[in-house]
């Protein structure tokens, strides 16, 4: 899989980040594990600590296993102006997990994101990639029966 | 070449064009601090310690990164710049492990004597350091986290001049910190041990692990023989540890001091190295005559072994089967010493004195136990021995010059060179010549092989037969002639691989802050010790004469088999 994905891209050092991108969406568990990294530093011969580097530094990689949707809920200020701790409460309460965190079910995963570029739809988050906005504790009640449904 | 001119705190100076304002600076003779700086490597430019004032610039510049304008304006001290320099050194303080006392750095750690320097005596900033684990994961190095700076000292010389890439930056901002490899301790993460790191690392954030207190045990206990084995190189950097000049050859000292300590026998690795090039001069004989794997590459450095091991494992069959001089030392010690002076191999306690952290590693391997118990038990770096000088209060600089014991410190010229980069193929040179053509060498210097250049090569007329032979010295040379080998276009018979740059005298054990210009003093040192030895050429040492005569046989004979070759593993990293 990481060879093939590698070759899609061809072998070279610039292209780590979509290759790491690509290889962290081909797995259900969202996240980079330790084979995939020692994979990428022998195929495109770069030191692994390399490789690590530029995982660990942007916060859209993961090095740990995530939940099948990952809920994103920004915290920039007109999000938390509008009430962005309520909604960080509620997804804690319902999922019975903190921020950071992956629902023993391997379902959903929380995390903080910056501005997701829809203030006036404060407060908001984005879950594998679709926006919610005008986010409150019944919407979130309804988009999560939602998710579990699917 | 283009020049600019500049004032520096009044003065002016005119320097080439390019040049960076902190080196501008000195040539005035004011002296910036600094920390992330160091000779030889790339700018890094992120400690912010040298910023100096630029009139007319809105921010404070880093003197070390800032290039010299024409007409530009410094002020390299002010309310500001005081300012700013001691609240950075703070706020690195604030996230450092402040238990200097307890410190391996003590007294020679630079983040301290810049405190020192910049006056810092109290510092606002509560400590905020979140205490990581330390990595003890290797026999070589300690890695402590809680010591870190970030200056990127290391990084810069794993990653630029080593090129074996295991030390870097990661995470981010606040965050941010040094790992290795996939974020893991130093044995898991194809670590070579050369030591390196802990050559230009300004703190104790990766260091030797010391294990002084183990020979002081073995020395203070009457029951043991201890004997002492000194690498080449010791003898022409030792002087800096106690503030004499680079270059300083030390030898006498040397053995006077080990004498002070209490060793009882004070011997030199130097005479292992003769034995080293009779073993391995006629391996590559053999190799030469009866179509052995060629070209055949020398195995003295165990750093070099480490990274062939884990990185091209698949060309371990060119390796040299002889072990290094410290091991080959070692067995001799406690196998033919052993039974001259009556002494059984486990009543002999084996010290070796070496430049590097990997001989650390080299001599727990569990192979390097041929005499029956383990052949070397300790390797010390030139530092730890210089801390047990100091520890004993020697006065070094006031030792008389005293001669090495007979007869395992009995050496030549051709042993002394091993602590060069390009000296092991010369010292084999010497040998192999005169062994195959019989006649007397006409001149001994093989100055092809001499000196800082990253690959050398040179060609020898061996009766008719032209043997090609180069020297690579630091990993990021080695691996060019790795590829060569690899890719079948290495047209060498001979090729020597020291880990370190500048070969052993560079070594990762030498004394802290190695430059390139300290490795220049002490290979010109090295090659005077050569000059003076009567005796130059390792076939012509009569002790390592004797000992075939009284023990091994001759070169390459079953015994020489058992106790002076060793093979190698394959450790794919």
């Amino acid at each position: 899989m990481v060879e093939e994905i590698i070759n899609s891209h061809g072998i070279a050092e610039d292209k780590l980040v979509p290759i790491l991108l690509d290889i962290q969406n081909s797995n259900d568990k969202h996240y980079l594990s330790e084979d995939d990294l020692k994979q990428v530093s022998r195929l495109l011969g770069i030191p692994e600590s390399r490789v690590y580097s530029v995982a660990t530094f942007y916060s859209f990689f993961s090095l740990q296993p995530r939940g099948k949707y990952i809920i994103q809920i920004c915290d920039n200020a007109p999000c938390i102006v509008n009430g962005a701790y309520n909604v960080i409460d509620d997804f804690r309460h319902i999922l019975g997990i903190d921020m950071g965190q992956t629902t023993p079910d391997g379902l959903f995963t929380l995390e903080y994101s910056s501005c997701l570029g829809c203030c006036s739809h404060a407060p908001a988050a984005r879950i594998s990639g679709e926006l919610y906005g005008d986010l409150d504790s019944e919407k979130i009640k309804s988009i999560l029966s939602d998710l579990r449904r699917r | 070449m283009n020049t600019v001119t500049l004032t520096i705190d009044g003065q002016k100076v005119t320097v080439p064009e390019n040049t960076s304002i902190l080196d501008a600076a000195k040539k005035a003779g004011i002296d910036i601090p600094t920390l992330c700086y160091f000779p030889d490597q790339n700018i890094k430019g992120n400690c912010r310690v040298c910023v100096v004032e630029v009139e007319g610039s809105r921010t404070l510049a880093a003197s070390c990164s800032t290039p010299v304008n024409e007409g530009m304006a410094v002020k390299t001290w002010s309310k500001n710049v005081m300012n700013a320099r001691r609240t950075i050194v703070q706020l690195m303080l604030a996230d450092h492990d402040e238990d200097c006392n307890e410190c391996v750095k003590n007294g020679v750690c630079e983040l301290q004597s810049l405190a020192q320097r910049l006056n810092i005596q109290h510092n606002p900033f509560k400590n905020i350091l979140k205490p990581k684990p330390i990595d003890t994961s290797t026999p070589s190095l300690i890695r402590n986290p809680n010591k870190c700076v970030k200056c990127g000292r290391c990084v810069d010389m794993c990653q630029e001049t080593q090129q074996v890439g295991i030390l870097f930056d990661a995470y981010r901002g606040a965050d941010s910190e040094i790992v290795s490899g996939l974020g893991k301790y130093l044995s898991d993460a194809g670590c070579i041990l050369c030591g390196q790191c802990s050559t230009v690392c300004p703190v104790a954030a990766i260091y030797e692990n010391d294990e002084t207190d183990k020979v002081w045990q073995a020395i203070f206990d009457t029951s043991k023989r201890v004997i002492v084995q000194t690498a080449p190189a010791i003898r022409v950097s030792i002087a800096e540890e106690f503030d004499m000049l680079p270059g300083t050859v030390a030898l006498g000292q040397l053995a006077a001091g080990l004498r002070r300590l209490g060793f009882d026998d004070v011997f030199d690795t130097d005479f292992a190295a003769d034995l080293t090039i009779m073993e391995e001069g006629h391996e590559l004989l053999d190799r030469l005559q009866h179509g052995g794997m060629l070209p055949m590459i020398t195995s003295c450095s165990p750093g070099w072994i480490n990274f062939i091991e884990q990185y091209y494992p698949d060309l371990l069959p060119h390796l040299s089967t002889c072990k290094s001089p410290q091991q080959m030392f070692g067995s001799i010690a406690k196998t033919y010493y052993a039974q001259k002076i009556g002494l059984k191999p486990e009543d002999i306690f084996v010290v070796s004195i070496m430049p590097c952290t990997a001989k650390k590693y080299e001599s727990g391997r569990p192979e390097m136990n041929d005499s029956g118990v383990r052949d070397v038990d300790v390797a010390l770096t030139t530092r730890e021995l210089a801390r047990m000088i100091r520890q004993a209060g020697i006065d070094f600089t006031a030792l008389p010059e005293e001669p090495f014991d007979e007869p395992l410190g009995i050496s030549t010229g051709a042993g002394a060179i091993f602590g060069a980069t390009g000296g092991v193929m010369e010292a084999a040179l010497r040998t192999v010549y005169e062994v195959v053509t019989g006649n007397t060498l006409p001149s001994l210097d093989f100055t092809d092989v001499r000196g800082l250049k990253g690959i050398k090569e040179a060609s020898v007329d061996l009766d008719d037969v032209k043997v090609n032979v180069a020297v690579a010295h630091g990993i990021a040379n080695a691996k060019k002639l790795l590829e060569l080998i690899r890719n079948g276009a290495a047209d060498y018979q001979f090729i020597e691989i020291m880990c370190c740059p500048g070969g052993c005298i560079g070594g990762g054990g030498q004394p802290y802050r190695t430059t390139n210009a300290i490795r220049q003093q002490r290979i010109k040192a090295i090659y005077e010790v050569d000059k003076a030895m009567p005796l130059r050429k390792s076939h012509e040492n009569p002790a390592v004469q004797a000992l075939y005569e009284e023990f091994l046989g001759r070169p390459l004979s079953e015994k020489s088999h058992h106790l002076l070759h060793t093979t190698y593993s394959n450790r794919q990293h």
